[in-house]
């Protein structure tokens, strides 16, 4: 590559700033950042650190308030027609018009790219086979599922054979399967065409993916180096820990208190931990004595968590105070669910579902977008009735007291269903009150959530002002107002980031410890290894129960001897289709 | 900036594409508008017909007969004889009646020796504007019957003034005749601007715009792409309420055509850059609905002299009206339909 060629992406010391509501808002601060020709380079960061931002002033959708931006050597600020001919920008949405086919989203943006009608044919025939979506062109593109959008999407961005590739958040809320290929078209684009592509993501298995890392934080880089580099820092750093004589969760509780761990997190049976050093703290003799230690590869993740650790020091999490929950009735199976069938009109969500969850558990459900978990859940609430089948909640039979059955149960939907104008304060006594507590009761479970969840400096501002991670507080906060024996948590950690999530599922673990139930969805594979057993779920039916040990169990192959969540995941569902 | 032929096309024919599609948008075009012709056209009237009207009549005599029956034969009124005035009261209080006329026992005498008749008529004035027609008709009916009286009898009428009526315009005085023109400015305005702001909100929606500007279209081709199509939708609009309003509800058109189209173009684009500049402002499709319904629709409705009367308004609210885009063109529509051009 010789020196005066244009960069494909060239940020100098660029700030932008937003008002939102007499607010000021910087969303990126002097922040420089140069990308190679024919490199793929990876965003990663918390929630608002400004991963969309610097990709829409990279597309020149917005200008920067300060400093310098130029794509293959134009201006941002002069030349936007000239950059909007060489990029191609996929908003998180895709941008796709849902009310017209998949061969009319194609022929519009051919149109606004203005692809002659003699290159369209055959870059159409291409895009389709690459993408899978051949027999769907007649198909309206809000019909298809969420990983045939995203290819959608990412087809018509690529019908200009754009230089640069610009994709914000491309796999969210999309299964496993899809994102995978996904990659291999990117990959395709690279190999093929010497596209560059810059892409912001939460997973980090697609960061680990890309040449270079970019991790943003708070509107700045923190950070950025190849995935090899990032975790060859922390390598030696991390170690799989179990216990004979405590639980993987009493250990992990236990752990907190060294403050030479940086992070811990349950992975199957065992814990796993980053430390600061090369070595374990010492431990006192009742954990040392009865402790198995392996050696653990360093993630990513890892890498992240310990850099944000150090910016963001956190204070250790007191241990929740709860009532140990002692039921009366000691049946073994807190929810019980047998041939269980749920038909809309023609279309079976659910088919034939069999699964039954102990207390104190923590079971999974897994699956990709309409795989049926939402309706699983609905219907466990009470919100939905069944179509055939039986199903018990707390030893109460749905179908005769939904009702009885739903004072045990907290839920957390996908959207933290959280009225987003009231103040935290005004959201507490709204939930405590709809759920009938009174008097000294009300005040007092209003008291315990302000002061487990740290809610208190936020009393008095808007639900839908809090970042993220602390609506997710709250919205737990208030599902748990009614100490239920039962927890359904909905998607209740996408689009959050690593660190609100390793927060979340501590409570979880504390949860489950004190005897409550929790029924969790989930597409992120890597937290499928925090649930003590769980199913996989595709197009309505259950691909296979077990626990996470067991799961991964079934993917062992010759070349593939110790898979992930995720491989196992996609081995299950090949297996099926074949 | 170059405008690509090629690119405004594919905006166009996807707009099309959508409006065919969505349910909504083909209601507020096409569904809405009929509904509402048929409405005012068939179902609004201010026009007051068969009006009930109580009698009492203390002394049956045949002059107090010919009276009444002159009402009878008046298709705006519907007799109903009471025998005291309670009863009558009565059955005004029921609302079964909207006016009571009372002929006192010396009814003969005051229509032959006096000058200056006089009848007593009592009318239900909750709803002012059918009150006042109904006293203005019965006035009108009772001076009819008077003068009829006078000629027949050769009974010397001094004081009474023979009135002629003559209703311009609008002869049947059939209040369809100026709701129904009035009604296209209130439909194009539904198009304009409430359906454009609506649909450009919904792009902000669904994030299609923010993946549209990253595109090489420029900014005249989105704005040209989003006009051009509802343009075609609103004229089309308006040609299917003028279609209706003449071969459905026999409205007179007695102005040109060409210039009712011309001043429906101007209007058309005023409703349009309203719609347009609506949806920079509301971002979502619930507060673009609103803010278009209350800023638009409603002054169309009400503020534009297409039911009421600019002239009786407050002064205040009538200097407001001068504002309103609607008010000019009802004011057009009226004209060209009704008077031709002047």
């Amino acid at each position: 590559m010789t020196a005066n060629r244009p960069l494909p992406l060239d940020f100098q010391h660029v700030s932008k700033t937003f008002s939102i509501e007499k607010r000021t808002v910087e969303a990126l601060k002097q922040l420089s950042l140069t990308i190679e020709e024919n490199s793929v380079t990876a965003l990663v960061g918390p929630d608002g650190a400004g991963k969309t931002t610097l990709l829409r002033l990279a597309a020149g959708l917005y200008l920067p308030n300060t400093g310098q931006i130029r794509i293959f050597g134009y201006d941002t600020r002069q030349y936007s027609d000239q950059i909007h001919v060489m990029i191609g920008y996929m908003p998180q949405r895709f941008g796709l018009y849902e009310d017209l086919t998949v061969a009319e989203n194609l022929n519009l943006y051919a149109d606004l790219h203005h692809v002659s009608m003699a290159d369209r044919q055959y870059r159409f025939d291409d895009l389709m086979v690459m993408t899978g979506l051949s027999a769907f062109t007649d198909r309206l593109a809000g019909k298809l599922s969420g990983g045939m959008k995203q290819k959608l999407g990412l087809a018509c961005t690529l019908l200009s054979e754009p230089r640069l590739l610009l994709l914000d958040e491309p796999s969210v809320g999309v299964d496993p399967v899809s994102r995978r290929e996904l990659w291999r078209i990117i990959q395709h684009q690279v190999k093929q065409k010497g596209t560059t592509v810059l892409l912001s993501t939460a997973y980090m298995d697609e960061a680990e993916r890309c040449d270079k890392v970019v991790l943003v934080d708070d509107g700045e880089i923190l950070a950025q180096d190849t995935p090899e580099h990032f975790k060859a820092h922390l390598s030696g750093h991390c170690f799989r820990l179990q216990h004979t004589r405590l639980t993987h969760r009493q250990l992990q509780s236990r752990l907190h208190a060294f403050e030479d761990i940086i992070d811990s997190i349950i992975q199957g049976e065992s814990v796993r931990v980053v430390c600061r050093q090369t070595k374990l703290p010492d431990f006192p003799a009742d954990i040392a004595e009865h402790l198995k230690i392996s050696p653990a590869e360093a993630g990513l993740e890892d890498a992240f968590i310990s850099l944000l650790r150090r910016r963001h020091p956190t204070t250790p999490q007191p241990p929740l105070q709860l009532n140990h929950i002692n039921s009366k009735n000691h049946a073994l199976d807190v929810i019980r669910v047998e041939q269980v069938d749920r038909w809309f009109g023609q279309f079976q969500a659910v088919k034939k579902l069999n699964f039954s969850v102990k207390r104190g558990e923590i079971f999974g459900l897994l699956g990709a977008n309409g795989a049926g978990k939402t309706t699983t859940f609905r219907m466990l609430c009470g919100l939905l009735p069944v179509s055939n089948g039986q199903l018990s909640v707390a030893g109460v039979d749905l179908r005769t007291a939904a009702a009885k059955a739903r004072a045990k149960i907290g839920y957390m939907s996908q959207k933290f269903s959280l009225y987003a104008n009231l103040s935290v304060q005004q959201n507490l006594d709204f939930f405590s009150s709809a759920y009938g507590l009174k008097n000294q009761r009300r005040k007092q479970r209003i008291q315990w959530a302000v002061e487990q969840f740290d809610l208190k400096k936020d009393l008095n501002s808007n639900s839908g002002d809090l970042p993220l991670g602390y609506k997710q507080r709250l919205a737990m906060a208030c599902a748990l107002m009614h100490e239920p024996e039962i927890l359904f948590l909905d998607e209740p950690t996408s689009g959050v980031d690593p660190l609100a999530r390793r927060e979340f599922w501590a409570r979880t673990n504390q949860l489950a410890a004190n005897g409550v139930t929790v029924l969790v969805t989930t597409h992120f594979m890597e937290e499928a290894e925090y649930c003590d057993r769980l199913v996989i779920m595709v197009q309505g039916e259950v691909l296979m129960t077990g626990s996470p040990a067991e799961i991964k169990q079934q993917a062992i192959t010759a070349e593939c001897p110790e898979p992930t969540m995720e491989q196992a995941f996609i081995h299950l569902v090949e297996k099926n289709q074949s | 900036m170059k405008i690509s032929r090629m690119r405004l096309k594919g905006l166009v024919l996807k707009e099309f594409l959508q409006i065919w599609r969505d349910p909504s948008s083909l209601a507020i075009a096409f569904v809405l508008p009929v509904f509402l012709l048929l409405l005012f056209g068939y179902g609004v009237s201010l026009d007051a017909k068969h009006v009930p009207i109580g009698w009492v009549i203390e002394k049956t005599t045949p002059t107090s007969s010919s009276f009444m029956a002159a009402f009878g034969h008046s298709e705006y009124f519907e007799n109903h004889q009471y025998s005291n005035m309670a009863e009558a009261e009565r059955a005004m209080q029921y609302r079964k009646i909207n006016a009571i006329i009372h002929l006192r026992s010396d009814f003969n005498r005051q229509v032959f020796k006096q000058n200056s008749p006089a009848i007593q008529v009592i009318v239900d004035g909750i709803d002012a504007n059918t009150a006042r027609l109904v006293s203005g008709y019965i006035q009108g009916t009772w001076f009819e019957w008077l003068n009829h009286l006078a000629i027949i009898k050769g009974i010397p009428l001094s004081q009474t003034v023979g009135i002629q009526q003559r209703i311009w315009y609008n002869s049947q005085v059939l209040s369809k005749n100026f709701l129904v023109p009035g009604l296209i400015a209130v439909i194009m305005t539904l198009i304009g601007a409430l359906l454009t702001a609506m649909v450009m909100a919904r792009e902000w929606e669904r994030g299609t715009l923010e993946a549209m500007i990253a595109t090489p279209v420029n900014l005249i081709e989105v704005l040209l792409g989003k006009l051009i199509p509802y343009f075609i939708l609103g004229m089309g609009g308006m040609l299917l309420s003028i279609g209706m309003a003449v071969f459905l509800f026999e409205v007179p058109l007695r102005g040109s055509l060409w210039l009712l189209l011309l001043c429906g173009v101007l209007f058309l684009l005023v409703a349009l850059g309203m719609g347009l500049l609506i949806s920079i402002v509301a971002k979502n499709q619930f507060v673009a609905g609103q803010i278009a319904i209350i800023v638009t629709f409603l002054p169309a409705f009400i503020l534009s002299g297409f039911i009421f009367d600019i002239g009786s308004m407050p002064e205040v609210v009538q200097g407001f009206t001068f504002l309103i885009a609607a008010r000019y063109f009802v004011a057009i529509l009226q004209t060209l339909f009704l008077s031709g051009d002047v």
